[in-house]
């Protein structure tokens, strides 16, 4: 066991060697290194070669057309170009859009933009699961609503949006359905034929591949239009333009085709590991899984250790690389805004530690994570006049507190 | 974030961890901040007839610059006078321990909690006269 251990795969993951190797065959003078928009020599038509079967290992992943796959810098790049690029396009029908307070910032700072430029946005507001119904998204739908954005899979509680019954709804009212999947990418499954969703952003850095590429699926039937937020070339049918990175975008490819390959058993293994997590700290005094514990993805364990801050408990941690909702942990003092929006009381977000697991974590990992975590957790309340007071009885909802 | 090497020598090994008997006319408890900001202090000192503070626990939730803030505290403030411990600054424990900009506000909270805790002491004394 090699220490620290690497429990945040929901930030990023190490890329797999396989991934790693194929990169790193485009790349020399002996090697891919050509500019596949090149069309005059073979470096160009190779390079386009290894670009157009990425794409195809992307589609392949989540059963769409390889022609509706677009390359991004990552998901941030395809939030921004999928929310702007329809609400730009569609301005005519409508100026509303539809979103959740509990999106990734990419989808929320692209929805104070576009408020900006006198877009009209309603944050739905999750259960206290962190689910957004269909019934929800259709209660807030207007006349001039032109586009619901929601994310597959929370990037912090990891719970599973139903995008599949949410997407009947978008599609009879016949508004634009965007979803944001980097999270869901390659550890559930997508079918892009079955589900009507019109607009969806991937990641490869959260599924084995290197940062820096993704990419936005864009329908082709019924045809969805964008614009344009990056001009230049007209590389990517005139939607994204730049000169492809064929060593990133053949890295996506690799990762998303093994993915395709092994993600049933990868997804087994994990679930298994996040069970055997719980399991050894459900029985800690005071504990809370924050998010739906059944709708949730394999790798996600979300929970919150009363009366103990996040960011002390992590000090106490630091064999343990995982993440936090305290306040602390965040460059603006505020504690995660998606634990509040979930009606949890603050101290429970400030309390609270996301345990991410994925392709290299072990059962010994896991057993050692609890021993800590339990120790941490036991020191930290002996520290704690909370847990005096909770201890002695004292109800702390009652105690007036001098904010500060 | 990096942590100094006196906060982690704090938080790591963190003095006069505890209780004293609030009862007691000669203890004074200063507890400041609130559990939705993320740091509750409780300082409590025990002062002898001449006013000398000749015991001090503490008990912190928060980070670990908010529990190191208070156990260096605790260390500061056994046998001085409570007129001395009135003059303890925030920036005193802030440069002492190497707080970033951004922990100012644990050491702010606990010079609020030694001063909480003085007034406490005094109050009840007067009240025992």
């Amino acid at each position: 066991m090699q220490l620290p251990i690497y429990l945040d795969y929901a930030a990023t993951t190490p890329v797999d060697p396989r991934v790693a190797s194929a990169m790193a065959e485009c790349l020399t003078i002996e090697a891919n290194f050509g500019n596949p928009a090149s069309r005059s020599h073979q470096f160009g038509w190779k390079a386009e070669e290894a670009v157009e079967n990425a794409r195809r290992n992307v589609a392949d992943l989540v059963n769409c057309d390889p022609r509706e796959i677009v390359w991004t810098s990552g998901a941030t790049e395809a939030d921004n170009l999928a929310l702007k690029g329809a609400a730009h396009f569609y301005h005519r029908k409508g100026k509303h859009i539809i979103t959740s307070r509990i999106e990734h910032k990419a989808v929320l700072d692209s929805c104070r933009q576009l408020e900006r430029e006198g877009y009209e946005v309603t944050y739905l507001d999750p259960d206290s699961n962190g689910l957004i119904s269909p019934e929800t998204v259709e209660q807030a739908l207007r006349p001039d609503t032109i586009l619901v954005s929601l994310m597959h899979v929370n990037n912090e509680i990891g719970v599973i949006n139903d995008i599949e019954a949410i997407g009947e709804v978008t599609r009879r009212r016949k508004v634009v359905f965007h979803v944001d999947a980097a999270q869901s990418a390659g550890k559930l499954e997508i079918d892009l034929e079955r589900m009507q969703v019109d607009l969806m952003s991937f990641t490869a850095h959260k599924l084995y591949g290197p940062k820096g590429i993704g990419a936005l699926y864009v329908r082709r039937k019924p045809r969805v239009r964008i614009e344009p937020q990056i001009h230049g070339g007209g590389h990517e049918r005139g939607m994204r333009s730049g000169t492809l990175a064929t060593h990133q975008i053949v890295g996506m490819g690799e990762a998303y085709r093994i993915a395709r390959e092994e993600m049933r058993e990868e997804a087994r293994r994990t679930l298994a590991l996040r069970e055997q997590l719980l399991r050894g700290l459900e029985d800690v005094e005071e504990v809370y899984v924050n998010g739906d514990l059944t709708r949730r993805a394999p790798g996600n364990l979300n929970i919150s250790f009363n009366f103990v801050e996040g960011e002390s408990l992590m000090m106490a941690l630091r064999e343990l690389a995982l993440s936090s909702g305290s306040a602390c942990t965040s460059a603006s003092l505020e504690p995660s805004y998606v634990l509040r929006a979930l009606g949890r009381n603050d101290e429970l977000a400030h309390s609270s530690l996301r345990i991410s697991i994925g392709r290299f974590t072990t059962a010994e990992d896991i057993d050692y994570a609890i021993e800590r975590i339990r120790h941490a957790v036991a020191k930290l309340r002996e520290l704690s006049p909370l847990w005096d007071m909770y201890k002695d009885g004292v109800d702390l909802d009652q105690v007036q507190w001098a904010a500060h | 974030m990096a942590y100094s090497e006196k906060v982690l020598d704090h938080y790591e090994n963190p003095r006069n961890v505890g209780r004293l008997d609030d009862d007691d006319a000669n203890v004074g408890t200063g507890m400041v901040g609130a559990p939705a900001c993320g740091d509750v202090m409780r300082l409590q000192i025990r002062v002898d007839g001449d006013g000398v503070i000749k015991d001090a626990k503490f008990k912190t939730y928060g980070c670990g610059s908010a529990i190191a803030s208070s156990s260096l505290l605790t260390e500061w403030v056994k046998g001085r006078s409570l007129e001395d411990a009135t003059r303890i600054r925030n920036k005193d424990i802030a440069d002492e321990l190497g707080l970033p900009p951004v922990k100012i506000h644990c050491s702010v909270l606990a010079e609020d909690a030694i001063k909480a805790a003085i007034a406490d002491v005094r109050k009840k004394r007067e009240q025992a006269e």
